[in-house]
């Protein structure tokens, strides 16, 4: 007998709502079939009427939690669209804060999934470790979530050497941290329990349905972005982070080490950065169609813009990761049982607001 | 199994994590953007914060001689300070207050003769 | 025009796919973007394996009919939903249809970024 259970958009473990109707037959999910749309609030279509200047503050608010990688990615974009050299103290200026908010989100994950399986000290600990990532930020560039540092030519704020020194301390405190809760997090029978073997994404199925992020990592696809070598990626070397299961616990894995090679990375990063220069000026207007991609904490990024040698960019397509791990939640979510639907969503790393601009 | 206990003991022995807010306030870190303010004096009404706010929250009425600011419309992105070109606006490291009711900041500059000694400057205090 | 496009006509666009699918590419995301000096819009595919890039291109006029390619790479059916609620772009045979309804109340007639009204239930015309 089968029975339709509407799973959110309002549900305790969610971050964001997500609209899910599970087809559910005694315990065991049989289909499910996605409902987006509860907050689209249209931020493509502001481009006609904000210019490219002005579409920087409101891409960044497309996503809370990875706000400086879509500014990093759009102005990365517009600047190959107009030609512009951006200085190098730039580039890594903007590594470094796009590491630290991989930091953070990534520790926000990892508090929610461990409270979606009600595990609440834990997820005060994590939160707890990432207040000092917000305080880096704060003292930094002027604001904790929404920084508002990367403009069309470089970057508008800089960094003094007693800044530096204090990031790299803080940096060495939130790793030590980190690693002191790793054993209460990966050891654990309970999570284990609740994680191994659920939810599981083959190989094959990783590639074929388009899976990007930790999702592919979890997988054993060793494909990370950052390879590409934009921005200042080029010049500093790192290795993605790879598990082979493909299940929760996998992407767990992933999640966790990828905190320990970004504080690696924010450390290369300050030791690399050359002085000079932080921003160019921008002449001219865009026009042209670019299409470029990054790595978010979530997955792979991409933007493609078209300009019409107006102040008004003609298109600006964003397609955010969670759009492309839906197919392979979908996929996964048939054949487990009721109680685990929480915490598999939870493992792809739900960011609604990403999906629905 | 134990793993956790360490952290367990510390957080019991030591002192909370957490500050009695509003009574004790954390000092505001330099350079936070928190309130938004112009010295109306030294505005010369050209419009530029008005054009490159990517909230549309300023009115420049030139004629009139008003600079008018929906701080609740604000994104506190600090554009407008940097693109100014006289420099007059600041941002101030303090968060503003909340408020029950929104309510628009309002200045009025010198008017343009100087024939007129008078300096006409209305404020209306922002919560 | 980018490096690695190659274009495609609406009639081989299901093999091509299979082409790329039977390869081992991986098909990363559908945009689409309106021409509007022709009447036509452009569906750009873009494709990825081991990191390297290559992308197909559509042009279509207004409401000729598409095939999907949902059942070759079962993701794209989400990105023809959104290209069909945004554009108004005729897409047929999804696998799973959802009707103009994905980001779309049932009431809205004029899709939000063509310069004019899609077909629903009366005809097309210049808004």
């Amino acid at each position: 007998m089968r029975t339709i259970l509407p799973f959110g958009p309002q549900h305790p473990v969610l971050p964001e709502p997500i609209h899910l109707k599970l087809v559910v037959e005694e315990e065991k999910v049989v289909e499910v079939l996605p409902n987006l749309g509860y907050v689209h609030r249209g931020l493509e279509k502001m481009t006609d009427i904000r210019d490219y200047n002005q579409m920087v503050n409101i891409v960044e608010r497309v996503c809370g939690i990875c706000s400086c990688i879509h500014s990093l990615n759009y102005c990365e974009a517009v600047e190959e669209l107009m030609g512009l050299e951006v200085p190098s103290r730039a580039h890594f200026l903007r590594v470094m804060w796009g590491e630290i908010h991989r930091v953070h989100s990534h520790l926000l994950w990892l508090g929610l999934f461990a409270d979606g399986f009600g595990f609440e000290s834990l997820f005060m600990q994590f939160w707890r470790i990432r207040e000092r990532a917000m305080d880096l930020m704060e003292a930094t560039a002027g604001n904790r979530v929404v920084i508002s540092t990367n403009i069309v030519g470089g970057c508008r704020r800089d960094i003094t050497p007693d800044q530096k020194t204090w990031i790299l301390s803080e940096t060495d405190k939130i790793e030590k941290e980190v690693r002191a809760l790793e054993k209460t997090i990966l050891d654990d029978y309970t999570v284990k329990k609740r994680c191994c073997g659920k939810g599981v994404l083959t190989k094959e199925q990783a590639h074929q349905l388009g899976a990007v992020g930790p999702m592919l990592r979890g997988s054993g696809w060793a494909q990370d972005v950052r390879q590409t070598g934009y921005a200042a990626y080029g010049q500093l070397d790192f290795e993605p982070v790879v598990e082979y299961d493909g299940d929760s616990y996998a992407r767990c894995k992933v999640r966790f080490r990828e905190v320990y090679a970004a504080c690696d990375l924010v450390r290369q990063a300050l030791a690399k950065m050359p002085d000079g220069e932080i921003a160019v000026k921008v002449t001219g207007k865009p026009e042209g169609e670019v299409w470029r991609r990054v790595e978010q904490p979530r997955g792979e990024l991409y933007y493609y813009i078209k300009g019409n040698g107006s102040k008004n960019l003609e298109r600006v397509r964003i397609r955010t990761p969670t759009f492309a791990n839906i197919p392979p939640l979908l996929a996964i979510l048939p054949g487990c049982e009721l109680a685990d639907v929480p915490v598999i969503v939870l493992s792809i790393d739900p960011c609604i607001s990403c999906t629905e601009r | 199994m134990f793993e956790m206990t360490k952290n367990v003991l510390q957080n019991l022995m030591g002192k909370t994590s957490t500050r009695l807010y509003p009574f004790t306030k954390r000092e505001p870190f330099a350079g936070f953007r928190g309130t938004l303010d112009i010295n109306v004096e030294e505005c010369i009404f050209c419009g530029t914060c008005a054009k490159k706010c990517p909230s549309q929250c300023i009115e420049v009425d030139v004629k009139g001689r008003t600079w008018t600011c929906d701080s609740f419309a604000c994104v506190y992105c600090s554009v407008c300070v940097e693109a100014c070109p006289t420099q007059c606006m600041t941002m101030y490291n303090v968060t503003k207050p909340a408020a029950g009711e929104k309510d628009l900041i309002s200045y009025k500059g010198k008017p343009k003769e100087p024939k007129k000694p008078k300096v006409a400057k209305e404020e209306n205090p922002a919560g | 025009m980018f490096a690695n496009e190659q274009a495609v006509t609406a009639d081989a666009l299901i093999s091509e796919c299979r082409k790329r699918f039977d390869a081992g590419l991986r098909l990363v995301g559908v945009s689409a973007v309106e021409i509007k000096a022709d009447d036509a819009f452009d569906v750009l595919y873009h494709f990825d394996k081991d990191l390297e890039l290559s992308h197909m291109r559509l042009t279509v006029p207004r409401e000729a009919p598409v095939p999907s390619v949902s059942g070759v790479y079962f993701q794209a059916l989400l990105y023809e939903n959104e290209i069909k609620d945004q554009f108004g772009v005729n897409f047929q045979n999804i696998l799973i249809d959802f009707g103009c309804t994905l980001y779309l109340e049932p009431e809205v007639v004029k899709s939000p970024f063509c310069t004019f009204t899609f077909a629903r239930k009366d005809k097309g015309k210049e808004a």
